[in-house]
């Protein structure tokens, strides 16, 4: 049986992991190929490199950590942040990652999707979404978030979750799901950061509604949400970064814990 | 030890060499026949659409090559399904080496995503009831050719898939995974020898299978 896939996400700025210099006894905290061979040891399915920085310095450092990664890391890794054209896709596959994530550029033009998808196939193309279940669209009840046909209504917002869009969360999902791509990375925003588990209703209805596998980001605080987030949030996939970075949960005992309760994790 | 790699239009073979590199082997990346014919170990890997790259191997004359090579031969992923009669992917005639046919997964429940991607389990294959007379027969026949199966002490392991045609359990079928219905993960026949799912995307259990085939 396919198994449930736990990702580590490690956001990297001019070459160094942002957040996590706290980690176990790594030497080099800061050094995200350091951090990924770490996680790779300990059981982490995949990993997650989001590149946060924005000049074109910091670019070319990126490029080359991908590189190491590449040819040091023997699990599947994405790479995510500054991908708006095929160009940019087409760097960073060749620098040996697995699978790129777009977002903005994706929301800005969809058609990218078709392309990523007809150039380099559809399991290399992950789409992220920021949404935010809002409470000031004048859609639904502004205290609960549910809309007036009883759903709950979610906004898909650009750049990094600063600017709202016009866009509905399952809208868009569906589009992208048929548009091709081969996975989502749906964040609430509500729920990051706030560590008080993932949005659950949400995912399951995504779940429900497209035949793509969806991987759950934002609101990993204990061990409870990720069983919660495999089994009523039926997603594919739970991302997570500050939970792992601050040792809060090893990946070592989150696996044997799900286990036991019945999740099919990879040993 | 001279480890070739296949050189062709697929994506994704960089990530072999890097696996190779990692366990202290120098692979040579070639299209030559003289290179592949004279290497130790021949790796036939890659990701991509088999009527293109089958179409490639054939403008080359890779396609006699690998068929002809005597020496243990590795297909990976595209690799495994292009050395099968057929695949359904462009409705092209492939290389032949397995006597099966690639079929495209055909989802049962909606629960089925296409393409089959992450991490699933390898069974041995002879542990499998329906086909045990098939695989007591490729034991018998396997002793001939070499003390150990690329599954050596691993049976039950996950390793990394992504891919969404698969050939079906047949004769030359060595471990099967189940995904919407058991399907060949990996096959053998003769010296040649093939996995679906990424042995260099595989971890610790890829690398030992690598070795394991390296030591063949």
């Amino acid at each position: 049986m396919l198994a449930k896939r736990i990702i580590p996400c490690l956001d990297v700025k001019d070459g160094q992991t942002v957040k996590g210099t706290n980690v176990l006894q790594l030497r080099q905290a800061g050094d995200p190929v350091e951090l990924g061979k770490l996680y790779s040891r300990q059981g982490a399915d995949e990993l997650v490199f989001l590149d946060i920085t924005a000049s074109h310095e910091g670019r070319k450092t990126f490029t080359n950590m991908v590189q190491k990664v590449a040819a040091e890391i023997d699990i599947p890794f994405t790479v995510g942040g500054g991908i708006s054209e095929l160009a940019d896709v087409d760097r960073m596959l060749s620098a040996g990652a697995d699978k790129i994530s777009i977002n903005s550029a994706a929301l800005r033009r969809p058609q990218l999707i078709d392309e990523i998808v007809s150039h380099f196939g559809s399991q290399v193309c992950v789409v992220a979404i920021d949404a935010k279940m809002d409470s000031d669209t004048g859609i639904g009840n502004s205290d609960t978030g549910i809309g007036n046909s009883g759903e709950e209504a979610w906004t898909c917002y650009l750049n990094g979750g600063r600017i709202p869009t016009e866009r509905n969360l399952f809208d868009w999902a569906r589009e992208v799901n048929d548009r091709g791509a081969g996975e989502i990375l749906f964040t609430s925003m509500n729920h990051d950061g706030v560590k008080q588990g993932f949005a659950c209703n949400a995912l399951s209805r995504l779940a429900s509604l497209l035949t793509i596998p969806v991987i759950a980001s934002g609101g990993a605080g204990c061990m409870e949400d990720f069983r919660d987030v495999f089994a009523l949030g039926h997603a594919d996939a739970a991302l997570a970064a500050s939970v792992f970075h601050f040792g809060q949960i090893g990946i070592p005992e989150l696996k044997e814990y799900l286990r036991k309760e019945n999740i099919n994790v990879r040993r | 030890m001279k480890v070739a790699v296949v050189k062709y239009n697929a994506g994704n073979i960089f990530s072999v060499v890097h696996a190779l590199e990692r366990m202290g082997v120098e692979p040579i990346l070639t299209d030559s026949a003289e290179e592949l014919r004279s290497a130790d170990r021949v790796i036939f890997p890659g990701q991509g659409e088999a009527s293109g790259a089958m179409h490639y191997l054939r403008q080359h004359g890779l396609d006699s090559i690998i068929r002809s090579l005597t020496q243990p031969v590795l297909g990976i992923c595209i690799g495994q399904q292009l050395m099968c009669r057929h695949s359904e992917e462009g409705d092209v005639d492939c290389l032949g080496i397995f006597d099966a046919d690639v079929k495209r997964f055909r989802p049962l429940r909606h629960e089925d995503k296409i393409p089959h991607m992450g991490w699933n389990s390898i069974q041995n294959h002879k542990i499998l009831h329906f086909a045990q007379a098939q695989a007591e027969a490729l034991a018998r026949r396997s002793q001939h050719n070499s003390k150990l199966t690329l599954f050596e002490g691993l049976d039950g392991e996950f390793v990394y898939f992504v891919h969404s045609y698969y050939v079906p359990v047949c004769e030359h079928t060595t471990a099967v995974t189940e995904y919407i219905h058991p399907f060949s993960a990996a096959m053998q026949k003769d010296n040649f020898y093939a996995t679906q799912f990424h042995p260099e995307k595989s971890g610790a259990v890829g690398q030992q299978i690598l070795r394991n085939f390296l030591e063949l």
